[in-house]
């Protein structure tokens, strides 16, 4: 019998019972809440059922709060009533909430880890996609509907398929200028939008290995991107050290008995995959997307594709739409797109070290005066250390706007959104149509390379500045 | 949960890859609007003109497919997020089965729960059934663009008569065909939840000193 994968380990520690057909019921360790999912708590109080483990379940404000610099619960009148009664609601079951302007609050996928509430060899849920982030924690993660929130809230369980296997390699040393996010940007462009779809993808290989967590959390992320519900990490050293500390990381004696157990969910040696893909990091350069699919992603030296030259005709028609919409043309390099807006912030490419990489580029430079530029750090934490660090004021004299934490431009629910016709780089993960606002125009990049093109006031490659 | 047992209703093929669930429902409307309320905004991006007209090259739009109760879709329906929303949205426009090649993996499980059944089939097989309901609109065709869905023989038929025989999960198929509420379901089993749980306090009691 071939080895367990790390994926392996974690669900069958979480099994409650075998349903057949491959479904199981599965105890979920970690439960996390956000202000877009209060419909979950509504819909408990309305059915009279109990939440059944406050203990396991953890909330903040995030996607539907502002970001303006100042901003209160009611800055944003419609939606205030919400947040009260997220408030309420947990206050009265005693879930855990991280409020506005506490320590702890943020975007719930950056401050999973940063309070050490996601730990390695958890299965961890919420309602919302992008929750593959925690994989990088060396966890099961995934991203859940409404319904199954209730029946988290209900009964600490799911009923769920067991996904296949895939394994992703990703080998060598990364060039200068390439990141995590270039390196997930470039898989997704190899295998397409749907080429994880039904499988858990674990992220392995020597630059995995040599990258630290935050990039990893960045890798996880896209994952979804990717048609993966869940990505993953071994957990190793680099983990154990990022843990050590947290308010919510055991301590003492626990500490220890949890590392040990830690060390040992890494996949076995001769563990099996149903899939597996190597790529040659060495050979990756700066990712920047042309389309309204993340597929749609190619380096920031190229020209945009011709639809013609692809050979499936449904594949042409779907190119052409996008072309369209983003009001680009094939044959054009893709530096020659003048942008308005450049958004550094999200689940995705918040954290400490993505800000310092886009300051780093910032630093003595200014924003072109055409281009509005916003950052906006992933948790009240980072937003405070950033502050210690001179960070916010780095961008600031270099006329980016430095605002409060929150989902803010990602997903445009926030009363942060782009214009119809304007063009962005922007952090974040999704280039969908309207997905920064009714007709707005979204390139995926890393922090850096939106740094850079906020400051050439076009999509820039950042090596050449 | 409503049951789905049989469905032979129109059908309309949405060919086109990688709809995302931004498309599906954009996600200011699953702010603002009533969860019952939210089939006119379904598909909005593609469905409306400028001015809110109806644009006549959307399918759902044209005549011969008015009142479909089946979408037919291109690989990947529904990627992206993990908003239900999308499921309230086309069952808002009285969708009951979505046909694709592949689709996003919150939004299958996300149909389940919502008595809408997701089919997934080879592509050959769904671009086969979308170009039967093409040629049924066309002039001079003596067929109608219509389907028939039978959960229970797992069987889709087409136009012609073709019957073309799909997978589903017998756990899910019991659910659909009996309208079974899955939270309902699992608190009857709540003596194994507790056992599990205990177990686990014992064996990574790390992950439960959360106060």
């Amino acid at each position: 019998m071939p080895g367990q994968t790390l994926f392996d380990k974690i669900w069958e520690r979480h099994v409650i019972a075998d349903l057949g057909d491959d479904y199981a019921l599965l105890h979920i360790s970690r439960h996390l809440m956000h202000d877009g999912g209060g419909r979950g708590l509504r819909a408990i109080k309305d059915a009279g059922l109990k939440v059944r483990n406050p203990d396991l379940t953890f909330a903040t404000f995030d996607h539907i709060i502002s970001t303006e610099p100042g901003r209160t619960h009611d800055t944003l009148r419609p939606y205030a009533q919400r947040l009260y009664h997220m408030r309420d609601e947990a206050r009265r079951w005693g879930i855990k909430l991280f409020d506005l302007g506490q320590p702890g609050q943020g975007i719930i996928h950056v401050v999973g880890p940063e309070q050490g509430i996601t730990l390695p060899g958890t299965l961890l849920v919420c309602g919302d996609s992008h929750t593959c982030t925690h994989g990088g924690m060396g966890a099961i993660a995934f991203g859940i509907g409404a319904t199954e929130v209730i029946h988290v809230l209900a009964t600490q369980s799911l009923v769920q398929r067991k996904p296949k296997r895939m394994r992703v390699n990703f080998e060598g040393r990364r060039p200068a200028g390439v990141t995590p996010k270039d390196m997930i940007l470039h898989l997704i462009g190899v295998v397409g939008a749907a080429g994880g779809t039904g499988y858990a993808v674990e992220y392995a290989g020597s630059a995995m290995r040599d990258m630290e967590v935050e990039g990893r959390l960045t890798v996880c992320n896209l994952s979804i991107e990717l048609g993966a519900k869940i990505g993953m990490v071994a957990p190793d050293e680099r983990t154990f050290r990022f843990l050590e500390g947290r308010p919510f990381t055991p301590t003492g004696a626990m500490w220890d008995q949890a590392v040990a157990d830690w060390r040992a969910l890494a996949s076995d040696r001769d563990a099996a995959f149903d899939r597996a893909v190597t790529i040659d990091v060495g050979k990756i350069a700066p990712q920047i997307t042309w389309g309204t699919s993340p597929e749609h992603v190619i380096a920031v030296t190229e020209r945009i594709p011709d639809p013609a030259a692809s050979g499936d005709p449904d594949k042409q028609k779907a190119m052409q739409m996008a072309l369209d919409y983003m009001g680009l043309k094939a044959g054009m390099p893709i530096q020659e797109a003048r942008i308005d807006w450049v958004f550094i912030g999200s689940c995705t490419n918040s954290r400490l070290s993505d800000l310092r990489a886009a300051a780093e580029i910032a630093k003595g430079r200014k924003v072109a005066g055409h281009v509005r530029a916003w950052v906006v750090p992933g948790s009240e934490n980072i937003k405070r250390q950033a502050e210690a660090e001179g960070i916010d004021r780095v961008f600031r004299e270099a006329g980016f706007e430095w605002r409060e934490p929150g989902c803010s431009m990602c997903l445009a629910v926030n009363g942060d959104t782009i214009g119809p016709g304007q063009r962005s780089v922007s952090t974040s993960n999704r280039n969908f149509v309207g997905r920064q606002g009714p007709g707005g125009r979204t390139h995926l990049a890393s922090p850096a390379m939106a740094a850079a093109a906020a400051i050439a006031g076009h999509i820039a490659d950042v090596r050449a500045l | 949960m409503k049951p789905f047992t049989v469905l032979d209703a129109t059908a309309a093929p949405l060919m086109r890859q990688n709809i995302d669930t931004d498309i599906v429902i954009p996600i200011h409307r699953l702010r603002d609007v009533a969860q019952v309320d939210l089939g006119p905004y379904a598909f909005e991006p593609l469905r409306y003109l400028p001015d809110r007209s109806d644009n006549p090259a959307f399918p759902l739009n044209q005549p011969a497919y008015k009142g479909a109760e089946i979408i037919v879709a291109d690989n990947n329906f529904a990627c992206g997020s993990s908003r239900e929303g999308a499921v309230w949205a086309i069952m808002g426009m009285g969708v009951r089965c979505v046909i694709a090649p592949s689709f996003g993996p919150i939004f299958f499980n996300n149909c389940f729960q919502n008595g809408v059944l997701p089919i997934q089939l080879p592509r050959e097989q769904v671009l086969a059934i979308a170009g039967e309901l093409e040629a049924a609109t066309r002039p001079g065709s003596n067929s109608e663009p219509r389907l028939t869905v039978d959960l229970e023989e797992r069987t889709v038929s087409l136009p012609s008569g073709r019957k073309i025989s799909f997978q589903v999960d017998g756990i899910r198929r019991e659910a659909l065909l009996k309208g079974l509420d899955e939270v309902a379901l699992t608190l009857t089993r709540e003596p194994e939840i507790a056992a599990h749980q205990a177990k686990a306090r014992a064996t990574t009691p790390w992950l439960y000193q959360t106060t």
